[in-house]
């Protein structure tokens, strides 16, 4: 049938209405992202801002100079040791998981499932303080390593979860097919199942890594007030009242997970055929 | 070059009691193309499996050239599988699909360009190299899985169902292809196929398993003529079973007494048995003054090169075949001579 005139243009218009639609939303939503940071941003910078002012009367460095201290390195260089030594353990932990979520039919499997996604249930305030005593007793309390092992616990159900995803998608016949090629267990991992699930891999580093980070209540009760991470000494800074420190400390503590997230932004897309094992071949 | 033996495989999978292959001895010549046949979950995949070192048998050996390769990993014995769906490594290109398993053995670079080339050229498509696999047709995607396959001058080759992803008209080419590369490599050959079609086009032997069994292990032509079994011949497409009691050279059935060729009297099961012959095999007026008996034809479909009668002897309808080209018109209603070839009637256990 060939459109007659009147549909063509009721076509064109809602064509055009849903464009708006489209862009508007777009806009609301850069807003949304954009203007906390240059909320940050101006408050970091300002040193005089009196009310009903829009703009600080005066600019100055000053709370930027009195935030980058050595405590403020250490902080970040502690989050930075556990964040990242906890995404490489909860991957190397969380790939054999995963597997044997998303391939295996086996007894129990609920039962597991809902082990791994307790965490997310249970208020990590009631795991720590369970964790505390034991953590203690073994003098991991107050270690970056305990920290580090505590952070696993609401860290692991992302990794678990997001890598089954990939696994269920995921055709082990290419191991096999490698193998009788000619490839044995670990390049057969490396030319084969590594490059399959690198995009899911991509994914639940970058939970893991924001989990990590984040964690404030764990770090600050089994780290006994002695491993400094950035939320601990963001929570401590806080009730000081200094909006300018506040912000730029702030400032410091999203830039890792804003950078991350800018680098592995096209894997989190839906057009890479992320957390889908081979996809459509 | 590779002689193949499986002796008395048993496979039972964790978790089961029943073993998915059981008791399977086989023998593999060198050079051969052998089919695994059988209806899906018949544990032929799990033996094909085994042969490549993907699957552990339970119990029993398999030798190459009588050495025991049990104890060989995958990817040290040389037996290369072919799977169903290709499996080509989606973010390698053709090029380096075919050349993995050369670059597995640390040959080097430049000798692994030219022998893709070859082996390309070999299964008839160059210049593809530099492609996708997700660019590939079917047709072409298997071709390719078979060059890397064969690039390693594998000393078994295992396909899994190699023709049944085709379209009719590839399947022929593919068959083709396949004759001609196995003639030429002498590579020993397995495949798996639940189409008696498939196995008949490609094999030399065919091996039937039902159950995880082994029925019978001959040549295509001898299926067709010497099925061992009720469930065997009905594999084969036969449709004539007619129950019958033997004496001697001769049959007893409901429907008459036949002779039958004493090749078989020796042989040939006693007590509850089926008379079976194909369709093919029936002769219609043909003027043989023995084994014949009057039956009315109850419908005629045309098929093209020859007619399909559905032919009423007594209270048993039995299929017969006839050239299109023979003189005389058949019709429904007519009566008509049947003619079972005292050579063509077959004997087998009622089941």
């Amino acid at each position: 049938m060939v459109p007659n005139n009147s549909t063509i243009l009721t076509q064109d218009r809602r064509a055009r209405v849903a464009t708006l639609f489209r862009n508007a939303a777009l806009i609301l939503l850069l807003l949304g992202l954009i203007l906390p940071f240059a909320a940050f941003i101006i408050n970091s910078l300002a040193f005089r801002w009196f009310y009903p002012q829009l703009v600080p009367n005066e600019w100055s460095l000053e709370a930027w100079n009195s935030v980058l201290n050595d405590d403020l390195f250490e902080a970040f260089y502690n989050s930075v040791v556990i964040a990242v030594g906890v995404t490489i353990v909860s991957i190397i932990i969380g790939i054999p998981a995963s597997r044997a979520m998303g391939l295996y039919q086996f007894k129990g499997k609920r039962f597991v499932e809902f082990l791994i996604l307790a965490p997310t249930i249970v208020p990590g305030i009631a795991v720590a303080m369970g964790l505390n005593i034991n953590f203690l007793r073994w003098n991991l309390a107050g270690e970056i390593f305990g920290v580090g092992l505590v952070h696993l616990v609401p860290v692991m159900p992302y990794v678990v979860l997001t890598l089954s995803g990939v696994f269920a998608n995921y055709n082990p016949e290419y191991e096999q097919q490698a193998r009788t090629l000619g490839a044995g267990p670990i390049r057969t991992f490396w030319y084969v199942t590594f490059p399959a699930i690198f995009p899911g891999l991509v994914v639940a580093s970058l939970f893991a890594f924001l989990v990590s980070w984040s964690q404030y209540i764990l770090t600050f009760l089994i780290g006994q007030g002695r491993v400094i991470t950035m939320p601990v000494l963001l929570f401590t800074t806080i009730p000081g009242g200094k909006n300018p420190n506040i912000a730029s400390m702030s400032l410091v503590f999203i830039a890792p997970a804003v950078l991350i997230l800018l680098l592995s932004s096209r894997y989190l897309s839906g057009e890479s055929n992320t957390v889908g094992g081979f996809g459509q071949v | 070059m590779t002689h193949v033996i499986l002796d008395k495989i048993q496979k039972v999978y964790p978790g089961s009691i029943t073993p998915a292959v059981d008791d399977f001895s086989l023998d593999i010549p060198t050079g051969k193309l052998v089919a695994f046949l059988g209806p899906s979950g018949c544990g032929k995949t799990t033996t094909l499996k085994m042969i490549a070192g993907l699957i552990n048998p339970t119990a029993g050996r398999i030798t190459f050239d009588d050495e025991n390769i049990l104890p060989i990993p995958s990817e040290k014995r040389g037996a290369v599988m072919v799977f169903q769906n290709y499996l080509l490594f989606p973010y390698m290109s053709v090029g380096d699909n075919v050349g993995f398993g050369l670059k597995m053995r640390g040959v080097d670079k430049n000798i692994i360009q030219q022998k893709v080339h070859q082996m390309l050229e070999l299964v008839k498509l160059p210049d593809i190299v530099k492609r996708r696999p997700a660019q590939l047709s079917g047709g072409q995607q298997q071709r390719v899985a078979l060059a890397r396959a064969l690039i390693t001058e594998p000393r078994v080759l295992l396909l899994d169902e190699p023709l049944s992803n085709l379209d009719a008209h590839l399947r022929d080419e593919m068959r083709d292809l396949i004759l001609t590369i196995q003639r030429e490599l002498k590579v020993t050959t397995v495949f798996v196929t639940h189409d008696q079609e498939e196995a008949v086009l490609l094999a030399d032997q065919i091996a039937l398993i039902f159950d995880g069994l082994l029925q019978q292990y001959v040549s295509p032509a001898e299926f067709y003529q010497r099925p061992i079994s009720e469930r065997a011949a009905r594999f084969f497409g036969g449709v004539n079973f007619i129950p019958a009691q033997r004496h001697n050279g001769s049959i007893k059935t409901n429907i008459g007494e036949f002779h039958f060729d004493a090749t078989q009297s020796e042989t040939a099961p006693t007590g509850n048995t089926m008379l079976t012959i194909r369709p093919e095999q029936i002769r219609l007026n043909d003027g043989s003054p023995t084994n014949v008996i009057k039956g009315r034809v109850r419908e005629c479909i045309y098929v093209g090169t020859y007619t399909r009668y559905k032919i009423l002897i007594g209270s048993h309808e039995v299929e017969a075949i006839r050239g299109a080209d023979l003189p005389g018109l058949i019709n429904v209603g007519d009566e008509v001579d049947v003619h079972f070839p005292s050579d063509r009637i077959w004997i087998v256990p009622q089941s």
